[in-house]
């Protein structure tokens, strides 16, 4: 979508990404969502005086994954103290990596093949909860607060991209791939309802190709629905500013989603002043060579490549940003795809089916991937017209059928297999012998008699090309 | 590091760390951190190229904890050593519009 009067939208997003480890990333509490308030606590977490923070091997070995992924470099880092007064951290600091994260400098690719650069994907833990209690059950207005702090201290690996993104669509697509491929790595299980996956967008909006304007960070998206509409939002406040000849305020803004809009969150009296220093009680991360190469060389493969690989199986007809190829690395159907085109299924074919009629992973395991190729086979031959294998298709699904041949038999749907017309052949020859001698000396306007025969025999069945094939074969032509 | 420390930066550094300083230890903690960052400063003045920077004091990288859970501590003996505890949590003040 296009902004008014030729302004450019420029948006930069800051995706939190929970790491799937077992346990916090400084503490052995377990790192389980959705527990009784306060159940995951221990001294570490809950910052009392004395304690000391050790770190999780998995997180470290989950961000490299990540970083890997996006095409970061995996650099030596260290951790830093992030000092504010707010009670979501009991320590009145969040630890987090300020300016020598493990990751930087990388890219993401999109459907559409256009590149988002990755700044930075650095460690953190999570804060933990706090729910306002009052009349308004909000920040605002409210009483007093509670805190749960099963989540303070949980891995998270922030990815922050460069200002590349141009319009919302494109932020939707880039928090769309960034959750698969986070997923794939196993880091994530990619669940924006739970807050496993959070995204603040920063947005601002210039004439092209002058400097960028003064941006504003969003906070509280949850959905990808959220970011679009807040984007949107939020670009054409500052487009009516800016025209209105008034000045954008860089500061953070509260997305709400039933007014549609966003509002500032902080008061700007005392400007957040963080004092990063290094955190004393954390050594510094220095992965050797050898085990970024290890956790390069493991990485599942990525969902572009995984486009990549079913266009290619389509030899190119399908591009690998066309939709059916994205619903099926999202759907993760690709095994079946690419078992059927093995199993001698056309691949384009294959794509369409399964985009189309497959559509769901739980669809997809319903189905026999060697019955499927079959059934493309079929169709390629004109054994079957279109609707009919879909119909075919949909029972195989239903019934976890193996045998489409079967299914369209019984649906009397079948033109005739091969092995029914040899049959069938070898019938008409023995009955016809003389006619069989003509063909067999070279006449072969006789081939026109069997094929008749052999249609009247079969109810119109028989694939004349393939009893002439056959006849043929017989004969030793 | 040229200008001297003022006044006016101790009372805004003990307002971010949620200090409440008498008049007599603004003067006092001004001159103090004075001279700490005089000393900083000299430190900075050295010609440190070629010197790898040190990350931390302890010559130790890569120190790790397997990925184990490990019980914590217990809510209720937790919560009881909270000032203000409600619903199984931890009962707070407002948080915005706090006076400092």
């Amino acid at each position: 979508m296009a902004l008014k009067n030729g302004w450019e939208l420029v948006v930069g997003l800051e995706v939190h990404c929970e790491l799937a480890t077992n346990t916090k990333i400084f503490c052995s509490c377990a790192n389980q969502f959705g527990d009784e308030p306060n159940t995951n606590i221990c001294p570490v977490c809950l910052g009392l005086p004395g304690s000391l923070p050790v770190l999780n091997h998995m997180a470290v070995e989950f961000a490299m994954r990540i970083g890997s992924a996006l095409h970061c470099r995996v650099e030596p880092s260290i951790f830093h103290r992030k000092n504010y007064f707010y009670p979501d951290m009991p320590k009145d600091y969040q630890v987090s990596q300020n300016d020598e994260p493990i990751n930087v400098d990388g890219y993401l690719e999109l459907p559409d093949g256009f590149r988002v650069g990755i700044e930075r994907a650095h460690m953190e833990e999570d804060t933990g909860k706090t729910q306002h209690m009052g009349s308004s059950g909000r920040i605002h207005g409210a009483n007093y607060s509670l805190v749960d702090y099963n989540r303070a201290g949980v891995p998270l690996v922030e990815i922050v991209s460069r200002p590349d993104i141009r319009t919302a669509e494109q932020a939707k697509a880039y928090v769309a791939e960034l959750r698969s491929i986070l997923v794939a790595t196993g880091a994530s299980n990619g669940k924006m309802e739970e807050g496993s996956l959070r995204v603040d967008a920063n947005v601002s909006v210039r004439q092209p190709g002058h400097e960028y304007g003064t941006r504003c960070e969003i906070k509280n998206l949850n959905s990808l629905r959220s970011l679009t509409r807040a984007i949107e939002y939020e670009a054409n406040r500052q487009i009516d500013l800016r025209e209105a000849g008034e000045r954008i305020v860089q500061e953070t803004r509260h997305w709400n989603e039933e007014d549609g809009r966003t509002s500032s969150m902080r008061s700007k009296e005392e400007a957040m002043d963080y004092r990063y220093f290094p955190e004393p009680d954390l050594v510094p991360i220095a992965p050797s060579a050898e085990w970024v190469a290890a956790v390069r060389d493991a990485l599942p493969l990525m969902p572009a490549d995984r486009r990549r690989l079913l266009s290619e199986a389509t030899g190119g007809e399908l591009a690998p940003g066309s939709d059916p190829i994205v619903t099926i690395v999202d759907q993760g159907l690709d095994a079946l795809v690419l078992g059927a085109v093995a199993h001698g299924g056309d691949g384009r074919r294959a794509v369409n089916r399964v985009a189309n009629e497959v559509v769901t992973a739980e669809q997809g395991a319903r189905l026999n991937i060697a019955g499927f190729a079959a059934l493309l086979v079929m169709e390629a031959q004109a054994k079957l017209t279109s609707t009919q294998a879909k119909a075919v298709l949909v029972e195989m699904m239903e019934t976890q059928a193996s045998d489409p041949a079967a299914i369209a038999t019984a649906r009397g749907f079948q033109a005739m297999d091969s092995g029914v017309a040899e049959t069938l052949v070898d019938e008409l020859i023995a009955a016809h012998p003389a006619e069989f001698e003509r063909l067999r000396a070279g006449d072969t306007k006789v081939a026109g008699f069997f094929v008749g025969a052999a249609m009247k025999a079969s109810g119109g069945k028989a694939d004349g090309k393939l009893v002439t094939g056959l006849l043929r074969q017989r004969a030793g032509l | 590091m040229s200008e001297r420390l003022t006044r006016a930066d101790v009372v805004h550094v003990a307002r971010l760390a949620r200090l409440t300083l008498g008049d007599a230890e603004v003067q006092s903690f001004t001159l103090e951190l004075a001279d700490i960052l005089a000393h900083a400063h000299d430190v900075a003045s050295l010609d440190t190229a070629g010197v790898v920077p040190t990350a931390h004091p302890l010559p130790l990288v890569n120190v790790l904890r397997a990925d184990v859970i490990r019980p914590g501590v217990d809510r209720t003996e937790v919560l009881a050593m909270a000032p203000w505890a409600e619903d199984d949590r931890f009962r707070v003040p407002k948080i915005l519009g706090e006076t400092t």
